[in-house]
Formats: structure tokens, C-alpha cells, sequence
């Protein structure tokens, strides 16, 4: 029966030092910035921030350098990621551009595209969304139906995707279509392209999340021509490049510190002095947390190791996203107080932002079921 | 995990498979002791990791105890050898020479105390330690105590005190040892590395590990039974709702291990309280998850004597609650992350 491996490893000496410059940066950056902007975590969109980054030489820390990258082991990308947002840092305008398009490009992209696109994003001047979910293409990707049909010089583009974050912000989206329909085959067909949003024939128009907030986008494409420059890889080979994609997103600390601001406000809240329950509940929400950033260490390392640890990023997924859903659920049941959205202590808004924000941790990159869908096939289930 | 820690993990795993049958843990639980078991699993040097060569042990560390303990756990091995790893480790590193033969510790209760006192050029052992693991059986008796505000690591035989037999959930011997003014065979001041709670904080390091192990066999157990079990004409494993239960199965696993393990890696380097506190914590709450969907799985055939799952299960559900719960650890470790304060958490977690 294949089953996983989590081995404990050591971050390297050079990745500590780094966390200390990270920190005394955060420090100056974030000075006391409430705890419910914190809170927003990998949600927060701040181009400023992103430059400074940028020019600290904390994005695109891995790549080559001849594409503006700095040449870092993950590890030390690593510590950085989980500085930022144990700190609340607002790294949203490049976090999907050093996470997944940056990549991306790198491994699929054209010489070209990579000259163009890759040092401008690790300047942290280029920000990017992802296109993927339509309205009737969810959990069920591969049924994607916006179609690119060839036309002289590129494609022209036809349909809808939803749900798409940022879009109304960011420079670039990679958005996956189907340049080729086989209904026996939908897997196959699917193309990935680079697509300015400023494009003439696309229509944004916001989504709003049920907090009021507008992160989401549907975006409408009427014979919007993408030129053929733009096409990331071979034709028909997007289901491929989209789930290597995916599997660079499931095992980062952004997988269980999602609501790590609420458990530090717990913690002030409870005091120097808990009584018996509240320190319990405390202790073990820490004994979840420090474990699982072991585990999400495990696969830190084992992909700086070459390794394809694809079943373990599941499942820290999958165990990081219930952590952080779990933590509202025992602050309320503890402390009883009422979740408000700008009134009330820090802990209260803190309480409001992420209670309602929790529904959509095991929902984004793949929603639990599917999850643990890959799991079971890891565990030879299916 | 480097060679030699895979060979010793290949070596207990082929030990354990070989001789440690469901027809020797039966047995076991009747009351007989597997002697068979024990020579082959002392003579292949599994018992002593943490004593040095020169004393007699394995002179390892306890990522090695970690691969023994766990398997151990997965194998549901009918023996002390937790225990004789924990007695021996805090006997070597206090100076004091180990026996041969099965070792157990004492006081594994929170309130309970035993007293050594002087008595001439030698010491004696006076109280009640209750429902310490295999005490009727165990050759001797480690016991850290308090003698004259200070405190002393102490070896006692098993003769020297008067066992009243008792037993876990799973059949396991947890008896209560009286002693009166009993001679010991020998006692020292602890070694640095020995704090006056070591039974207690020792033994939930062991129990995290054994747990851990318990769950690795869970998984594999109810994924292959998933497999083989047919019902609606199709395996049950290739419903979605098992399906399901078995990837929450595997994540409370992942994680139960990589507590235990990091736990230990602490012990190796000093000064592991807060590692084995998240251990209990975390491994305790995956083996009550664990072992009821490990049950759901197996449906009413997991229920029996009969099915070996019941072994595995029932350990689970005594050793979570050995060497403190998770409540008492949850507890211990909010009140030290309480105690540092909300800005402490991060700097403290990232460097352990």
C-alpha cells in the first residue's frame, strides 16, 4: 500500500538569519498596525509593500538569477513566507505571481516570456490572478468551457470565469481555456495563456463576498484576441501545467496560519493567569499549530529536495485548513463574545473578520472534498 | 532518517512481525508472559538505546527509541519495552548501573509519592505507587523520588515490594507496588538531564510514540480492509464517504507522527517539555479519532475479539489517558504560552 513519509528536518543556518532581518523589516513596516488589518493575512493587496519586498530580494527568492531571482534555497523563501504572515504582512499584489505564475512561466514559459514577465514580477511590480473556475466549472475543472478559437496571429476568446480574485487589480491573469473540445476527453484541449487585463473585449464586473468585500471578479470575455506570444505552453497541455500549479499552493504556511491573529488575540485576552479551560484551550490549539508547521516543514524540505511530495501536501492542506476554520469556532465557544465588524475590543473585529472569512479556507485551490479525494488515491483507494 | 535508523526500523518491523502474533498478544492478555518475545527483542539490543556500549546498551539516541517505541505501538507488542527504555535511560544517565531483564518506572501517578530515606550505608523505599505499567512483572522497579527536598533516582527489585495485580483497557498488567522501608539496590542523585517529573514527562514521550504507532497500523488496517470489503458489488473503499473518513484518518496520522517525532528529536537535544506537551496533546486527540473511524470502517467485524483492530483500539484508549491526558497537557502548555504572552508565540514556536 503507497502511503506518505513526514520527516522532520532542520532549517539551514543561513535561512535563520535571514527570519532575523525579516523580522526587524516587519517591525518597521507594520509598527503596530491593528490587529484586524494583520487579519486580513495573504489577503491584504499593498503594491507599495510588494516593492519594498521586492527590493529586499524576497520574491521570486528561488528563481534564476538572469530572470531576477536571487538564486535562495526554498527553505529561506520559506522563512520568509512564514514571517510575513505570522506578522499580518499585506503580500497579496505579489503572492500569486511568486507562488504560482512566476513558476509557471518558469517551467512552461517561453524564453521571451520569461524575459518579459519574471524580473518585473520579482520586482514586485507585476501582479497576477488566476483564471481557472467558470459557472458551471467548479471542483469539476477539467469541464472548463471558455473557448480560445485560433485566429490569425493568436486566439479569440469566448465565455466567462467567475470567482476570480483580484482580477480588477492585477496586471496579468493566466487563465486556462479550451482550444480544442472532445466531449470523451475533457481533459484534454485545455490551454493556458498569459492575459493582460486591460484587454479590449474583457468585462470585469465585481463579486461581492458576503462580508461586503470585493476580492472576487466575473470577468467576461467577447472575442477578446490574445496574441499567440501569450500562449503558455503547447496547446492541450493545460491540464498537465494546472495541477503541477496547484501543487506548488497546498503545503505552505498559508495553509494553517490563516487565522493566526485571532489565536494571538486569545491569548492576550486570556492573560498572564488562565483559568484551567482556558488554558487547555489554549495549549491545544498550540500543540495543532507547532505540529503542523513541522509537517509543513516536512514538505518544505522535501521539495527543496527534489522530491514530489504531492500526497503530503494534501494532506497538510487538508489538516492546516481545519486548524484554521477550528480556531473561531473554540474562541467563540469559549469566550462567548459577540463577533463585531468595526466595533467593539480587537479580539471582537478580529473574531468578526475571520469567522466570516473561515468558509472560504477549505473552499479556495481545491475544496476539502477534493482534497481528500487525492488523499484516498494516495491511500490506493481509488 | 538516516541508514542506520531505516535498518533498525527494518529489523523491529521484521522482529515484531515474526513474534509478536495475535496468537502472543492473546496470550498476553490471559496473563502469561511472552519470554520468547523478550529474549529475541533484548538479544537483538532493542531494549537499551540510550545506554552507552560500555554499560551494556545500544549507545543511541532517542531518534532510535523513537523507531523502536513506535513499532512497538503498530505491532501492539505485549512488553514493557517503553518502560525499560524510559528506566534504563534515567538510570545510565544518573550514574547507576542497568539490570538485565524488563525495567518499569514509578510513580506514573501525578499525586502519588514514594519516599526514599537513608538507612545506614544504603537507602529505603517506602509508599504506594498505583497502576504502574507491568510493576508485576518488570525484573525492577525505577523509581525518581524525593529524598530530604532533594531528589533521587532509586532501583528497586521487584521482590522488594508487594504487587496487587491490575490491568488497562487492553489487558496490559497496571499494578499497584507498595513498598515498606524496602531495601533498594542502589540510588544516586539525577543526572543533569533528569528533572524531578522525568517518569512523567518520559512516560508521555513514550506513550506519544507507541499512540503514533498505534495509528500508523489504523491507517494501513482500515485502508486495506477498504479494499477487500465488497458490499453494493463494489469495494467499500471505493465509496466517497469512506473514502472521505479515511483521508481525515490519514491527516490525524501524518500529524500524530510528526508530534512524536518531533518530541523526541527535542529530547536529544534537552530540555523537551513543550515538545512532548504538543505530542500527548495532538497524538492523544488523533488516537480517539483515529480509532473510531478506524471502527466505522470495519463495520461490526471490528467489533469482535476475533479481528486483531481490537488490540490496536483498546491501547489507544488507556495509553491516551497514561502519563496525563490531553486536558492536563493542554493545560500545562496554555498556561506557559499564557505565561510568555501573545508576542512570545512565533519567536518561541519558530525557534524549537
Amino acid at each position: 500500500m503507497p502511503t506518505f513519509r513526514f520527516e522532520l528536518g532542520e532549517l539551514p543556518p543561513e535561512a535563520e538569519a535571514l527570519r532575523a532581518e525579516v523580522r526587524e523589516f516587519l517591525r518597521r513596516e507594520l509598527g503596530d498596525a491593528a490587529p484586524v488589518r494583520r487579519a486580513h493575512s495573504w489577503g491584504g493587496f499593498d503594491r507599495e509593500f510588494s516593492r519594498k519586498m521586492g527590493a529586499r530580494g524576497w520574491i521570486a527568492m528561488t528563481w534564476p538569477k538572469r530572470y531576477g531571482g536571487h538564486e535562495r534555497s526554498a527553505l529561506e523563501r520559506y522563512v520568509v513566507l512564514e514571517e510575513m504572515l505570522a506578522a499580518g504582512a499585506p503580500v497579496s499584489a505579489h503572492w500569486i505571481a511568486d507562488r504560482q505564475s512566476g513558476p509557471l512561466l518558469l517551467r512552461f514559459g517561453t524564453e521571451a516570456q520569461r524575459q518579459k514577465f519574471l524580473p518585473a514580477i520579482a520586482r514586485g511590480e507585476l501582479s497576477f490572478a488566476i483564471g481557472m473556475s467558470e459557472p458551471d466549472s467548479g471542483s469539476d475543472l477539467a469541464s472548463l468551457r471558455t473557448r480560445a478559437e485560433r485566429v490569425p496571429g493568436g486566439y479569440r476568446v469566448n465565455g466567462t470565469k467567475v470567482w476570480t480574485s483580484n482580477a480588477h487589480l492585477a496586471d496579468y491573469m493566466i487563465a486556462t481555456f479550451r482550444t480544442h473540445h472532445d466531449p470523451a476527453k475533457k481533459h484534454e484541449g485545455l490551454t493556458q495563456f498569459l492575459v493582460d487585463t486591460k484587454l479590449q473585449g474583457i468585462t470585469m464586473s465585481p463579486i461581492i463576498d458576503l462580508a461586503g468585500a470585493h476580492h472576487f471578479n466575473m470577468v467576461v470575455f467577447e472575442d477578446a484576441f490574445v496574441p499567440e506570444d501569450m500562449r503558455v505552453g503547447e496547446e492541450g497541455a493545460g491540464w498537465k501545467q494546472v495541477t503541477t500549479e496547484l501543487a506548488f499552493e497546498r503545503s505552505g504556511p498559508e495553509r494553517y496560519l490563516s487565522t493566526f491573529a485571532l489565536l494571538l488575540e486569545l491569548i492576550r485576552e486570556v492573560g498572564k493567569d488562565p483559568g484551567e479551560r482556558a488554558a487547555a484551550t489554549v495549549g491545544r490549539l498550540v500543540a495543532h499549530l507547532t505540529t503542523l508547521r513541522q509537517m509543513s516543514l516536512s514538505v518544505a524540505l522535501m521539495l527543496q529536495a527534489g522530491e514530489n511530495p504531492n500526497l503530503e501536501a494534501a494532506v497538510v492542506k487538508d489538516v492546516g485548513t481545519t486548524f484554521e476554520q477550528e480556531i473561531p469556532e473554540v474562541v467563540h465557544a469559549l469566550l462567548g463574545v459577540e463577533p463585531t465588524i468595526d466595533s467593539g475590543s480587537d479580539l471582537q473585529q478580529v473574531l468578526g473578520f475571520l469567522m466570516q472569512r473561515a468558509p472560504s479556507f477549505s473552499l479556495r485551490g481545491g475544496t476539502r472534498e477534493i482534497l481528500r479525494g487525492i488523499i484516498a488515491r494516495g491511500l490506493g483507494l481509488r | 532518517m538516516n541508514e542506520l535508523r531505516t535498518i533498525l526500523g527494518d529489523v523491529v518491523t521484521r522482529l515484531f512481525t515474526d513474534l509478536a502474533t495475535k496468537e502472543v498478544v492473546e496470550a498476553a492478555e490471559k496473563g502469561e508472559w511472552p519470554d520468547a518475545l523478550w529474549q529475541a527483542v533484548e538479544e537483538n539490543g532493542l531494549t537499551l538505546p540510550l545506554v552507552s556500549e560500555a554499560k551494556g546498551g545500544a549507545g543511541g539516541t532517542w531518534g532510535d527509541a523513537f523507531v523502536v517505541t513506535r513499532a512497538a505501538g503498530r505491532h501492539a507488542v505485549p512488553l514493557p519495552i517503553a518502560e525499560t527504555i524510559v528506566g534504563s535511560w534515567l538510570l545510565s544517565e544518573s550514574g547507576l548501573d542497568v539490570p538485565t531483564g524488563p525495567l518499569t518506572v514509578a510513580p506514573v501517578q501525578r499525586d502519588d509519592r514514594l519516599r526514599l530515606a537513608r538507612a545506614g550505608g544504603g537507602w529505603r523505599l517506602s509508599g504506594t505507587a498505583a497502576r504502574v505499567p507491568w510493576g508485576g512483572a518488570a525484573g525492577h522497579v525505577v523509581v525518581v523520588t524525593e529524598s530530604e527536598g532533594r531528589t533521587m533516582v532509586a532501583l528497586a527489585t521487584r521482590g522488594a515490594g508487594v504487587v496487587t495485580r491490575d490491568q488497562n483497557l487492553a489487558r496490559e498488567p497496571r499494578d499497584t507496588l507498595a513498598f515498606d522501608a524496602a531495601p533498594v539496590v542502589a540510588a544516586a542523585p539525577p543526572g543533569p538531564r533528569v528533572p524531578a517529573r522525568a517518569v512523567w514527562l518520559y512516560g508521555a514521550l513514550a506513550r506519544s510514540a507507541q499512540m503514533a504507532g498505534g495509528l500508523d497500523y489504523l491507517l494501513r488496517q482500515a485502508s486495506q480492509y477498504a479494499t477487500e470489503r465488497r458490499q453494493f458489488g463494489k469495494p467499500i473503499g471505493s465509496f466517497q464517504v469512506i473514502q472521505q473518513n479515511l483521508a481525515v484518518l490519514a491527516g490525524h496520522t501524518a500529524a500524530a507522527g510528526t508530534a512524536a517525532a518531533h518530541a523526541f528529536r527535542a529530547a536529544d537535544r534537552g530540555d523537551p517539555a513543550f515538545e512532548i506537551a504538543v505530542a500527548k496533546v495532538r497524538v492523544g486527540e488523533a488516537a480517539g479519532v483515529g480509532a473510531s473511524i478506524a471502527h466505522q470502517v470495519h463495520g461490526a467485524i471490528g467489533f469482535t475479539y476475533e479481528h486483531a483492530l481490537q488490540f490496536v483500539t483498546r491501547r489507544l484508549w488507556s495509553w491516551r489517558a497514561e502519563f496525563g491526558g490531553e486536558g492536563d497537557w493542554a493545560a500545562e502548555l496554555g498556561r506557559s504560552v499564557s505565561e510568555r504572552g501573545a508576542d512570545a508565540l512565533w519567536p518561541h514556536l519558530t525557534a524549537r
